[in-house]
């Protein structure tokens, strides 16, 4: 399992029940950026009210504006009920309903009866829903004596001859480099929103697991799709949870109206996330930012929640009880802006959050290779790095915590099983020279350094490939992209021993982020349409003439090349999508 | 604002002793102390060691000694700190365990405590179909010790820990005061039987550093004597 997660410990604790199983991470499990992860974990368990499957598949599927594999969505929303027992199974302390049940709350898009109206379905820990998962995970795999190798960077896949036999790993605390020979090799290591300035993401997050998979030849699925939060700390990026809206939290412009009934009259500030990012910007565009600036406020006072009626069923909710549901986000903005957000609004701007596309898999978290689904054997992926497609274009608030359990159970099971019947590939002559190769280069490199090439890839991905797109604009940022990759030839490091570098581990990053923003971007330009999270101001609207499909991207040495997947369908084709 | 930082750093394969760096950085009184560590690293010297990720408080890797308090340095702020040191912000690894290099220490021998308390939830009762029923109330019997990020923090702060190394430290009792109280784990005895060898909870001498140090705001004492207390009742065998 490379990455400690929620979906590689999920994917750790099934195979290890019948298989040697080995987890590697570049950071301790516990510093993972699952925990993270605020406000909840959906499963229709119908605690608080009525809810059913079905409901939460088509708001997956309308979520992800129909570009949401369906098969996908279904065994999502089946396994979800299942997966969150498994979880308070295994410990998980969720939140408690009077009658002893797991409490839910409202999330983003997440409906009744079809888009009628929010439905309570989020299971949570407070908001620290993630924290929970990723501590009960790990807990439940020292119990079970998984195997860790803690600080290992995997610089490499190990694939010879279309089947994967491995990978290569930089042990941090020493520099060795390390061949791990393996039957089944699981990536998990997590999303990429380093590539932008202002994001949510933990400065880890640099997609290396894409870009290695990218590197080897395989295509990356649906990169232009890139989600950016509504609610990101002004400047910082730092994520107040959904959960707040959910609670009854509203958005408000300078002149005080709350406009997202404007964007979204049935289900307002509990729209889907890329439509309220876009009426924020919108409302900044027109002006209407507080002050005129480029921010405006997420106001959770429980005057102003009482006040719209705004929390579930229009109840009265008090400042005590907004504290025990979202005590971290309250301490969030007492520490880094010095504002109680129980007393006063707090300035928020879209932060870059979630990469819905990423490695393309099967419904076992197989790794497949082109359009028609052909398995790399022995690879599988699992959670954000992976895409399935179960967020289609724009990813359901809580969706990546049901698809880290729900697909790391999965990956996990199918892996163990294919490892009982599989016999360890060979391994090609010196698996590790490449990693080798890198790592000297870097080591004895030139004069650019990491830091300003990274700074200037961030600002270009912010300034041309954030929420709203055009070509000229992505030209300007792959033309910008390509210089950085030029400079990235001569990088080099201050430091040049071999005991926990980090300098060179964060140039090794570089090179995923570059990759990264560049299947971004190369997608974005491609994908001539608007749907979900990709708006294209040239072409604003959605066509599914011509592009209800997957985008499949490879990289051929220099140039990059495109095809695409199918869209599995099954009971619910597109539609209009209004909140 | 310009601050000093004045960072102890600690290179074994190089270094025959720790020694202390100074670099003068240009920061906003907002920004955070990983800020200006980041701007040292990115900008002025790369080699600088220390862990760090989600820069908000969350993951628990950039516990740190700041101006000789234990804190998460995305956790505080430069206007915070700076104060206190006169524009010079003073940063040291935490204390009593092993530096691997410059703000890095070596993990191990606290995760090692951790493990022995068995921190997972113990129940082998066959499971209900749906969830375990908790109440609210048994559930909050708990709640405080849930936020624990293990970033080592408390235990490193305890002079209990620095006199002997040996003792279980206050990290490893709140993980185990969180299954002890929570009313699905079936394990307690065992977990109180550790607690109560003599590296354990009878070492703490309510000196409440760590309480002082948690940056979650856990009651990392009243947790210890909670267990302490469970232990001298008896009702647990």
């Amino acid at each position: 399992m490379v990455g400690a997660g929620g979906a590689g410990l999920m994917g750790a604790l099934y195979a290890a029940r019948q298989v040697r199983t080995a987890v590697l991470s570049k950071v301790h499990p516990l510093r993972s950026h699952t925990g993270a992860a605020q406000g909840g974990i959906a499963a229709p368990l119908g605690n608080m009210e009525e809810d059913r499957p079905e409901w939460y598949v088509y708001d997956t599927i309308k979520g992800g504006d129909w570009l949401v594999d369906q098969d996908a969505a279904e065994v999502l929303a089946r396994e979800s009920v299942d997966a969150i027992i498994e979880l308070e199974h295994l410990g998980m302390p969720f939140d408690r309903t009077p009658e002893g049940k797991i409490a839910q709350r409202r999330f983003g898009g997440h409906t009744r009866n079809f888009g009628e109206a929010p439905v309570m379905r989020a299971c949570h820990v407070a908001d620290r829903t993630g924290h929970m998962i990723l501590h009960t995970l790990y807990q439940q795999c020292i119990r079970a004596e998984v195997c860790f190798f803690d600080e290992f960077f995997v610089t490499d896949l190990i694939l010879d001859g279309g089947r994967v036999a491995g990978v290569v790993a930089l042990e941090i605390a020493t520099g060795d480099i390390h061949v791990f020979h393996a039957k089944a090799v699981l990536f998990a290591n997590g999303g990429a929103g380093r590539i932008y300035k202002v994001t949510s993401n933990a400065l880890s997050l640099t997609g290396d697991g894409m870009a290695l998979v990218w590197r080897r030849g395989l295509p990356l699925e649906d990169m232009e799709f890139f989600q950016f939060h509504p609610t990101g700390i002004y400047k910082l990026g730092i994520l107040l949870s959904e959960g707040a809206r959910g609670e009854g939290a509203i958005l408000i412009n300078d002149k005080g109206e709350r406009f997202m009934e404007r964007y979204a009259p049935t289900i307002k500030d509990l729209a889907s996330r890329d439509v309220v990012s876009r009426a924020i910007y919108r409302e900044i565009r027109e002006g209407r930012g507080i002050g005129g600036r480029d921010y405006v406020y997420l106001d959770m006072r429980p005057e102003t929640i009482n006040r719209y009626r705004s929390a579930p069923g229009g109840r009265t909710v008090t400042a005590e009880y907004l504290q025990s549901k979202l005590p971290d986000i309250i301490e969030f903005a007492r520490v880094y802006l010095g504002i109680d957000p129980l007393k006063q609004p707090v300035p928020i701007q879209p932060t870059a959050h979630y990469a819905m596309g990423g490695i393309p898999t099967d419904l076992d978290g197989r790794v497949v290779r082109d359009g028609n689904n052909t398995p790399v054997e022995g690879f599988y992926a699992a959670g954000e790095c992976a895409c399935v497609s179960v967020h289609g274009a724009n990813r359901l608030g809580t969706n990546s915590l049901v698809d880290l359990v729900v697909f790391g159970r999965r990956a996990g099971r199918h892996m163990a099983e294919y490892c009982r019947g599989a016999d360890f590939p060979p391994l090609p002559p010196e698996p590790e020279a490449y990693t080798v190769e890198l790592v000297e280069r870097v080591r004895n490199g030139g004069k650019e350094r990491a830091a300003p090439i990274r700074a200037e890839l961030q600002e270009t991905m912010q300034t041309y490939v954030s929420v709203f797109r055009e070509e000229d604009g992505l030209k300007t940022a792959i033309s910008k992209l390509n210089e950085l990759r030029a400079r990235y030839e001569n990088i080099g490091i201050d430091d040049r021993g071999l005991r926990f570098n980090t300098d060179l581990v964060e140039a090794l990053e570089l090179g995923s982020l570059l990759d990264v923003a560049e299947a971004t971007a190369y997608s974005a330009l491609y994908r001539t349409e608007s749907r979900g999270a990709h708006y294209r101001e040239d072409y604003p609207k959605r066509d599914d003439q011509n592009w209800l499909r997957h985008t499949l991207i490879y990289r051929r040495g220099r140039e990059v090349s495109f095809d695409s997947k199918p869209v599995v369908i099954t009971h619910w084709p597109p539609k209009e999508r209004v909140y | 604002m310009k601050v000093k930082l004045r960072v102890q750093r600690f290179n074994p394969e190089r270094d025959p002793r720790p020694w202390w760096a100074e670099y003068e950085v240009e920061v906003e009184e907002t920004d955070r102390v990983l800020d200006a560590l980041n701007h040292v690293k990115w900008y002025l010297d790369g080699s600088l060691t220390y862990r760090r990720s989600c820069a908000h408080g969350v993951c628990g890797s950039d516990a740190m000694r700041i101006n000789g308090v234990n804190r998460l340095a995305c956790k505080v702020l430069v206007r915070d700190v700076v104060a206190e040191g006169r524009g010079t912000i003073t940063i040291q690894p935490l204390l009593g365990l092993p530096v691997i290099k410059d703000l890095v220490v070596d993990q191990e021998p606290f995760f090692r405590k951790y493990r022995q308390v068995l921190p997972y939830l113990i129940n082998d009762e066959p499971p209900p179909e749906r969830e375990r029923l908790q109440s609210p109330e048994e559930r909050a019997r708990f709640d405080d010790t849930t936020k624990c990020i293990m970033c080592a923090a408390c235990t490193t702060a305890c002079p209990s820990f620095w006199a002997n190394g040996e003792y279980i430290g206050p990290a490893a009792i709140v993980q185990a005061h969180r299954f002890i109280f929570d009313s699905r784990d079936r394990a307690a005895a065992a977990r109180l039987k550790v607690l109560n060898e003599w590296f354990g909870v009878w070492r703490c001498r309510t000196i409440f550093n760590c309480t002082a140090a948690c940056p979650r705001g856990i009651q990392v004492t009243r947790a210890i004597e909670e267990v302490k207390a469970l232990i001298r009742s008896g009702k647990i065998k």
